[in-house]
């Protein structure tokens, strides 16, 4: 039985890293987040833009999203940073109640401003490191696994190789009891037809189509043509003609198990299995709304190459297209392109299977090596 | 295995090139066998028999838009005679005018 070695947290969740994060709740504190990850050797910044001047149901999506990506198992413990106080407990409140891990908050205003905030966070940070690293990890069976499926710089060998091995892994990793969560619904357009012939239920087939007509109408209502936005550039260059094309080849991603059901942006999955995400298709809004929602772990395929990763959420760069998988040779985890010549999908499967379970124990990703990591958190309204 | 290009459906009427494929190349894929009236650059599409204007464009088994041309058995498939029939406000927009 397929194992690795995670960090068991409170409640029972499990991490496959530990982080102390620092977080941002709204943009005027990330100088300050910035310079404290910069100062204390093992922390986590997590800097945000926007998080002022939010309301109604967009800053419930900003900040359900930040207490996700704070709750994420991967993180030991949190220092929270804001402006002001009432916004910084009210934080640091919700995401110890919804995760029991250890939790403290500064607001710069209260504290005297960036130099006596930096200064009281060190001492903090100081502490909650030391305390992490005692923390040992432990074998713990595949089905702890959260797994966030994403494609970016797609081309027609993500289709034909790279999600077709993911889905692979993808399906393993339902069998063993974990979850998979694939995201990105503008390239479920096209292809909606056969995600809902594997719903669990009429209502989760409607809910497949009912996410993907929002992005249509929304298209019909501007009177614009979704090309350029998606398909971007380079998908048209690697071959991709349409977005029909393009959704069909993402979501081979996923597996070909039952889907469980529609989760919102940046919620946790009530259950086991294929849980599809209402997310942005963009690579940085997806994984945020991945990693809020609990994956630990995002595997990315990738035909141009997209570099990005995901800060709380380890990111495994995975390519199916030979070129690719030479001239970026840098930034990819794992090439599958020998599937164009004749490698079984099994062959392939398995050997993203093993990089998967060791970046889980513990070794670090290209896209952790170089630090291409960012978050951003989607809105849905303008801040007044 | 050393094929050229990669037919993903029975159903298809589209080859994805798995090479660059020049011009007059005789290209094998499932039971096709197609003469590449152009060159077809690797990762792009080569169509398997004719498509009439309006007609379907078929890989992975469904629809990934309409001929938006007259294509021609071997002809490369792309954004310059595909139309992708999804997310087009712009089209909606263009009839609602007319």
């Amino acid at each position: 039985m397929s194992t690795f070695w995670g960090y068991r947290r409170a409640g029972g969740r499990v991490g496959i890293r530990n982080h102390v994060a620092i977080l941002s709740v709204m943009d005027n504190a990330n100088g300050v987040v910035r310079h404290l990850g910069q100062l204390v050797r093992g922390t986590l910044p997590i800097p945000v833009w926007y998080g002022r001047g939010q309301f109604g149901a967009d800053d419930e999506l900003f900040r359900r999203t930040q207490v996700g990506l704070a709750c994420n198992p991967n993180i030991a413990s949190v220092l929270v940073v804001s402006l002001e106080v009432v916004s910084a407990r009210r934080m640091a409140q919700a995401i110890a109640a919804e995760s029991g891990k250890p939790v403290e908050y500064l607001a710069i205003q209260d504290e005297g401003g960036t130099v006596q905030t930096i200064g009281r966070g060190m001492r903090l940070l100081a502490t909650m490191v030391q305390n992490a690293s005692a923390l040992r990890p432990e074998p713990c069976p595949l089905s702890e696994l959260v797994l966030g499926v994403e494609c970016g710089g797609t081309d027609t060998t993500s289709g034909i190789a790279s999600n077709p091995a993911l889905g692979w892994a993808a399906d393993r990793v339902v069998e063993a009891g974990g979850v998979v969560y694939l995201s990105e619904t503008s390239e479920w357009m096209g292809a909606e037809a056969v995600l809902a012939r594997r719903a669990r239920s009429p209502a989760v087939a409607e809910a497949i189509y009912a996410a993907v007509r929002r992005i249509e109408d929304d298209a019909k209502a501007r009177g614009v043509d979704i090309r350029g936005a998606n398909p971007v550039p380079d998908n048209i260059r690697g071959g991709i003609s349409s977005i029909e094309e393009k959704s069909l080849g993402a979501i081979i991603k996923g597996g070909t198990g039952t889907i469980e059901d529609v989760l919102p942006y940046g919620r946790q999955a009530p259950g086991k299995g294929l849980y599809l995400m209402d997310t942005a298709a963009p690579a940085a809004e997806s994984m945020t709304g991945l990693a809020a929602g609990g994956a630990q772990m995002i595997v990315f395929t990738t035909g141009q190459m997209n570099i990005m990763g995901c800060p709380v959420a380890p990111t495994v760069k995975v390519t199916g297209n030979p070129r690719t998988a030479e001239r970026l040779a840098d930034n990819v985890d794992v090439d599958v392109s020998p599937l164009l010549t004749g490698e079984t999908l099994q062959s392939a499967g398995t050997r993203l299977l093993d990089c998967m379970l060791l970046t889980a124990s513990g070794r670090l990703t290209r896209a952790e090596v170089f630090g291409d990591e960012e978050i951003a958190i989607s809105r849905i309204q303008p801040t007044v | 295995m050393d094929m050229k290009a990669i037919v993903l459906h029975p159903e298809d009427n589209v080859a994805t090139a798995l090479a660059d494929i020049d011009a007059g190349e005789v290209v094998t894929a499932s039971e096709h066998r197609v003469t590449a009236a152009e060159r077809i650059p690797f990762g792009h599409k080569i169509a398997l028999r004719r498509i009439a204007p309006g007609g379907q464009v078929t890989k992975y088994g469904e629809p990934i838009g309409l001929a938006a041309a007259d294509i021609a058995q071997g002809a490369m498939v792309h954004v310059h005679n595909l139309e992708s029939q999804r997310g087009r406000g712009d089209l909606d927009d263009a009839r609602g005018r007319a």
